[in-house]
């Protein structure tokens, strides 16, 4: 046994030292964890923020330089002003995602409680924008005339008012659900990718085979793989964290870091494991690639990461339930968001542990079978 | 300058390093013209830089090189005689592609040099026929013989008819039969053409016999010259390894002495190794044929055969790497068990093929495998020190095996394999490319090892000197052992005078057996070189006929690898689909509970409101307010509401209670999304509440705000996600590939015939390119009609506007692969970068997902410098917004801007020599 754990990290420093002398590979990991964090976390804004706002204004009333003047920022760029033939033009051009136009005698005609008709066109192509959006605008106006309204002494009553408060992330900023999400996403192409491709790059040079007459198991081989890559990544997880999310992005991390690293090293450890049986499945580099991509676009985009899991069709929910980033992902929001402890995460993680002894145990079955098929 | 005419190429204080490694040393020499010049001498010793320099494949670091007149250097001369110059690199097939037949492959050479089809048919047979491989023409060049393979890259290498033919050690791993006959085909083909120069290098001294003029080299530096009477004359030796022996510096020498194979004392050890009746057999192909032999402990067993004969298969078998088909394999009378380590640890084993790794020095190898194989922890630097000696390693020991030379690093493998200590070691061709002296000392450790110690050795070789050393050789050729007995009782029952011929006498008996086929000089040939001895290949800039060249070899590449191909055009149609369904942005059913303090009637029918939206899913209802934290934290909960006790009262006599909601933000646009709905509800509950007590007189809308989705109505995710998914699709899988193009070739060294071709980057590029784009548009067809027909998702605008965009959406993207392959050195890089180039920027940046107008700063500046964002402006536009080419010519000018940038890079990054 003692051996056994000696051989597995012998083969695991020499992983490292390979990974230590591939610059181009080390700067790639380097860059993904910190720069494209921070670049994804402050670009990209799911909540309303910057939304491009135009106004056609045929009413050109108080009522309506009210309403114009309520978009601000930062929810808003400052609203530009229109005509009304040009709608369809900048729609179809995106360059606004809304535009409001407000009809002739708009004013008179709600003084004179005639409800006259204001259409807000939204380019619904942005869904991630439009849905939000539109709910903002409309409160947005109604406000305004219920403010307009009560200079006047039309009063509207407030049977019941209501707080809202938000856990965990209170100014909603979405920098914080950017920048974890983007870490997730990280994690997931680069064990992916950096295990399959290190056994297939040992099988292309031949030195697997000169691994496999030496007193070394498969296993061991793959158990070395396995904890140097993840090590790999886990040191360029906790840089990413500490300096960017939590230093330079200033996000709030309120659960532990450390049952954060330790649900990593579960998820790294299925998804390196899954790794290798793909590897074991390609014969050269490129079918490797092309038999990555599916993998990783699909846990990327569907893991609850980017567009939530309610949304799918149930199905396809219990499919990705197979997905260990599935788990990963409803962990780290659940760790580093809601500070949940390990007696709220453990179903998560005992389902990467899971998917991960399934996935190294298939790879172990099919490593050495596949070394005897090639030559 | 008269005397440059009688020269095919001049060195003048040439001088090459790699790194610290110094290849070439102020060499000065002149090279005639129309002979047969061999430069001999062991590995790594300059010979292949020298035949680089010559041949325009290597950039010259300092000194001048004059090649067929002129300073090989300039660009312009390089690119003239590039045609008149057949250069073949060196190991087994290097430049050939092994998916392509033989035809195939002699066909791209002669198209690359711009040959019309009836010139390249009529070449094709000649070449064919005088190499004896026409019965082979439709087998692909990865399932030839080491000797065939040879033969058929010289076939490549002459095709154009080159005033100078380089070859760099052709015949190394061939058998002897195929060896001798390419040695004659060489000299047929002088014959025809004798004003050709031939420049060769090899490191079999009994093939440069038969060379015009002899350089002989070692350690970067010229030892002498002169035809090798002269060499011998010089020295006073009879064999030519002898002389060169001689001419080594006293250093190098001292110790030298011959090899004694002194007869083995006792044969008590009982047998080592005992294979019986093993086969291997990969599909039809039967690699080793019923292969038995027994192996004394001690013993020193040869195993003599060319490249692809079965002997490395055996080996393997013999290790456990393999599970034979047929037969069995023992060691030490026990089975050959995969899985037992003990037997592992007495065995040491060294694969033909350099598998130690690169990454790692020297000593770190040996320091490495010493631990694997647990020596000791004290012992380890005393072993490690011992091989490094024993090896003389010691000037390298911290250097990286990848910039040793090829005999260096044998040495290296050698060592790795007897750091335990083992009592058999099985050596695949261990000396193959290791100078005469390394050589022989190798053998006396061999010996020593086995005489003193009871090493029993198995050991394959192409060398037939080594042969006559071995206790007992076995000859092998197709899978079978032909013989099997001690060298000098081989050579007597052969009746042959050395064991060479008497190889070569079974070899014959074999082969006749198996195939009757002669190698006949075609009668055409003679009309041929007359037709087109003075035609020259064309030299324009950019000549689509060398593109189309590399095209139709790529996409013949492609497609005999189908599995590429299948998982090319069905990956996206099954992404598709996944992503289609998978990716929505359409909230509902969000979980919520209820924390009612109040629990009057008026409480319940508040709360009723969101109850029945469809929104909306209600969960048990809260008890304590410990239970909300708990709740939202786990996640279960989206948002909950809490309300205050007495809000019946309140409600009921105006004093407007106030309810608290809480959500949960971690997921920043689900939160956003949920504040909107359940501001939504209390205002329907407002309006309600208030007609109610007014009797349906207070106004409740001032105004009515209408919402028009436009482009999307339903406000579908499907709709919006599609086109984008279309787009992301197209873009991964046609950048990846192509990435994988260029790096590839690197990889695996048929980058080479870039080197030594006439055709220019750009020729090489978009000849590469264009079957990527072809298979970038099939894929987008499919997914177009995917999305018409299965998603129903239909083109609202002009379907021609969005196949123009297509098309110069996969040529960008296909550009940026080339990018991203001339740029890196390995496979694995070119994935990575391919799938973070493509992945971050178009999932966050393009407008795919989160709108282009938000964007500011650097995620703006990065949106904006990928085609990506530009062909997202087509896909949605098209499919979504009903638009057509008036709309969308922006996007075409800077998805054709993308392609010229890309096409500059790439052709910046690529390089058209070695270092």
């Amino acid at each position: 046994m003692q051996r056994r754990l000696k051989n597995i990290f012998r083969l695991g420093v020499k992983e490292l030292n390979s990974l230590r002398r591939d610059p181009v590979l080390v700067f790639v990991i380097f860059f993904t964890f910190t720069f494209a964090i921070y670049i994804v976390a402050t670009g990209v804004q799911t909540e309303l923020r910057n939304a491009s706002i135009a106004v056609v204004d045929e009413d050109r009333s108080d009522l309506s330089r009210q309403i114009r003047a309520a978009f601000l920022k930062p929810y808003f760029k400052p609203p530009v002003l229109l005509e009304l033939g040009e709608i369809d033009r900048v729609m179809d051009a995106s360059q606004f995602a809304f535009v409001i136009d407000i009809p002739p005698n708009f004013q008179a005609d709600v003084l004179k409680a005639r409800q006259p008709r204001l259409q807000v066109n939204v380019d619904a192509t942005a869904m991630t924008l439009a849905g939000n959006g539109a709910a903002y605008i409309q409160t947005i106006i109604n406000r305004q005339l219920a403010e307009f309204l009560s200079r006047s002494d039309m009063k509207p009553t407030q049977a019941v008012t209501m707080t809202m408060r938000t856990k965990f992330n209170p100014n909603l900023q979405s920098s914080w659900f950017m920048s974890i999400m983007q870490i997730v996403s990280n994690i997931t192409m680069l064990s992916l990718i950096l295990s399959g491709a290190a056994v297939i790059r040992e099988r292309e040079r031949g030195t697997i085979e000169h691994l496999l007459v030496m007193p070394v198991t498969p296993g061991e081989i793959m158990l070395a793989k396995i904890w140097a890559n993840g090590l790999a990544i886990i040191l360029a997880v906790i840089l990413s964290l500490y300096t960017v999310v939590q230093g330079i992005l200033a996000v709030n991390i309120s659960g532990s870091i450390a049952l954060f690293v330790a649900g990593t090293s579960l998820f790294l450890y299925a998804m390196t494991a899954l790794g290798i049986v793909l590897s074991t499945f390609a014969r050269s580099m490129p079918q490797f690639a092309l038999l990555a991509i599916p993998f990783f676009v699909v846990m990327n985009m569907l893991s609850g990461g980017t567009s939530p899991l309610e949304g799918m069709p149930q199905f396809l929910q219990i499919i990705m339930q197979a997905a260990p980033s599935t788990h990963f992902t409803s962990f780290a929001q659940a760790v580093l968001f809601r500070g949940a402890g390990l007696s709220i995460v453990w179903p998560q993680m005992a389902a990467m542990l899971f998917i991960g002894t399934i996935l190294f145990l298939t790879a172990l079955m099919r490593f050495r079978a596949t070394m005897s098929s090639a030559h | 300058m008269s005397e440059t005419l009688h020269l095919v190429a001049r060195l003048t204080s040439t001088s090459h390093f790699y790194g610290e490694v110094t290849a070439l040393d102020n060499i000065s020499i002149d090279l005639p013209a129309g002979r047969m010049v061999g430069l001999i001498g062991p590995d790594g010793v300059g010979k292949s830089t020298l035949l680089g320099l010559v041949a325009g494949v290597r950039k010259i670091q300092s000194g001048d090189v004059c090649v067929l007149g002129d300073n090989i250097a300039g660009k312009r001369h390089r690119d003239e005689v590039c045609a008149q110059i057949a250069y073949m690199p060196q190991g087994l097939g290097h430049n050939l592609y092994p998916t392509l037949t033989v035809q195939e492959n002699v066909d791209f050479f002669g198209r690359l040099f711009g040959q019309s089809s009836y010139e390249r048919a009529l070449r094709i047979d000649d070449l064919l026929h005088s190499t004896g491989l026409s019965p082979f023409r439709h087998r692909p060049a990865g399932k030839l013989s080491g000797g065939m393979k040879q033969k058929l890259s010289l076939c490549c290498s002459l095709i154009h008819d080159p005033d100078l033919l380089i070859l760099d050690e052709p015949t190394t791993g061939v058998d002897p039969l195929s060896r001798r006959q390419f040695w004659e085909l060489i000299d047929r083909i002088r014959e025809r053409r004798p004003g050709m120069s031939v420049i060769t290098a090899t490191a079999y001294m009994e093939e440069a016999e038969r060379f015009d003029y002899l350089i002989a080299m070692d350690e970067g530096k010229i030892l002498s010259t002169g035809t090798p009477a002269e060499l011998k004359k010089q020295t006073g030796q009879k064999t030519l390894e002898e002389a060169f022996i001689s001419f080594l510096p006293e250093a190098k020498r001292a110790g030298h002495e011959g090899v004694v194979l002194p007869p083995r004392g006792t044969h008590d050890g009982g047998v080592a190794i005992e294979a019986s009746g093993l086969t291997m057999k990969f599909g039809d192909f039967i690699a080793v044929d019923n292969v038995s032999v027994e192996i004394e402990r001690g013993e020193i067993f040869g195993f003599l055969g060319s490249n692809g004969c079965g002997k490395t298969t055996t080996m393997k078998m013999l290790t456990g790497l393999l599970d034979p088909s047929e037969g069995t394999a023992r060691l030490f009378g026990k089975p050959v068990d995969a899985n037992d380590m003990e037997t592992r640890r007495r065995v040491g084993y060294m694969s033909q093929s350099f598998s130690l790794y690169g990454e790692l020095s020297v000593r770190q190898n040996l320091d490495l495998h010493a631990r694997l194989f647990d020596i000791p922890k004290r012992q380890i630097n005393g072993r490690v020190g011992e091989m490094i000696a024993h090896f003389d390693l010691g000037d390298v020991a911290d250097e990286l095996p990848g910039s040793l030379p090829l005999g260096v690093r044998q040495r290296l493998q050698l060592a790795v394999a007897m750091i335990h200590k083992p009592e058999i070691l099985i050596l695949d061709e261990p000396t193959s490319g290791v100078d005469p002296i390394a050589r022989d000392q190798f053998w006396r450790l061999l010996i020593e090892l086995s005489r003193r110690d009871g090493v029993t050795i198995f050991i394959s070789t192409h060398f037939i000197n080594e042969a006559e050393r071995c206790d007992r050789i076995s000859l092998m050729h197709a899978g079978k052992i032909l013989a099997i007995d001690r060298p000098d009782e081989l050579r007597r029952s052969r009746g042959a005078k050395t064991l060479e011929d008497a190889f070569i006498g079974y070899l014959e008996e074999a082969v006749n057996a198996d195939a009757p086929e002669q190698a006949e000089p075609a009668p055409k040939g003679e009309a041929l070189q007359a037709k087109t001895a003075a035609k020259k290949p064309p030299s324009r800039l950019f000549d689509r006929g060398r593109m189309w060249a590399f095209t139709r070899r790529e996409a013949m590449e492609l497609t005999r690898d189908p599995i590429r191909i299948i998982f090319a055009l069905l990956g996206p149609i099954i992404l598709a689909i996944a992503m289609a369904n998978g990716i929505s942005f359409d909230v509902e059913k969000l979980d919520y509970a209820v924390f009612d303090q109040d629990r009057s009637q008026e409480s319940q029918s508040f709360l009723e409101n969101f109850s029945s939206s469809r929104y909306f899913e209600l969960k048990p209802p809260i008890r304590v307010r410990a239970e909300l934290d708990r709740r939202l934290q786990s996640g279960e909960l989206k948002f909950a509401l809490v309300v205050p006790p007495e809000f019946g009262r309140d409600l009921l006599s105006g004093r407007s209670p106030d309810v608290g909601a809480w959500f949960d933000g971690a997921v920043t646009f689900q939160a956003e999304t949920s504040r909107g709905y359940v501001q939504g509800v209390l205002a329907t509950y407002l309006a309600e509440f208030s007609r109610r007590e007014s009797g349906g007189q207070a106004i409740v809308q001032l105004a009515q705000i209408e919402t028009r989705f436009r482009y999307n109505q339903a406000f579908l995710s499907v709709y919006a996600i599609s086109p984008g998914v279309l787009m992301l699709l197209i873009y991964m899988f046609s950048t990846m590939l192509t990435a994988l193009g260029v790096v590839r070739e690197k990889e695996l060294g048929s980058i080479t015939n870039l080197y030594a071709s006439p055709a220019s980057k750009l020729e090489f590029l978009i000849g590469k390119q264009l079957p990527y784009i072809a298979l970038a548009i099939v894929s987008f067809l499919s997914l177009v009609t995917l999305n018409m027909v299965f998603f129903g998702v239909p083109v609202t605008g002009s379907f021609m506007a969005l196949m123009v965009g297509a098309v110069l959406f996969a040529i960008a993207a296909t550009s940026l692969g080339l990018v991203i392959s001339s740029f890196v050195s390995s496979q694995l890089a070119a994935i990575f970068i391919s799938a973070i180039i493509v992945m971050i920027p178009t999932l966050n940046f393009s407008g795919m997902l989160y709108p282009v107008s938000t964007l500011e700063g650097g995620g703006w500046l990065i949106g904006h410098s990928f085609p990506a964002l530009y062909f997202q402006k087509v896909t949605s536009g098209v499919f979504n917004k009903g638009l057509g080419f008036s709309s969308l010519y922006t996007s075409y000018l800077w998805l054709m801007l993308f392609c010229l940038v890309f096409w500059t890079m790439a052709a910046l990054f690529l390089k058209k020599q070695e270092a």
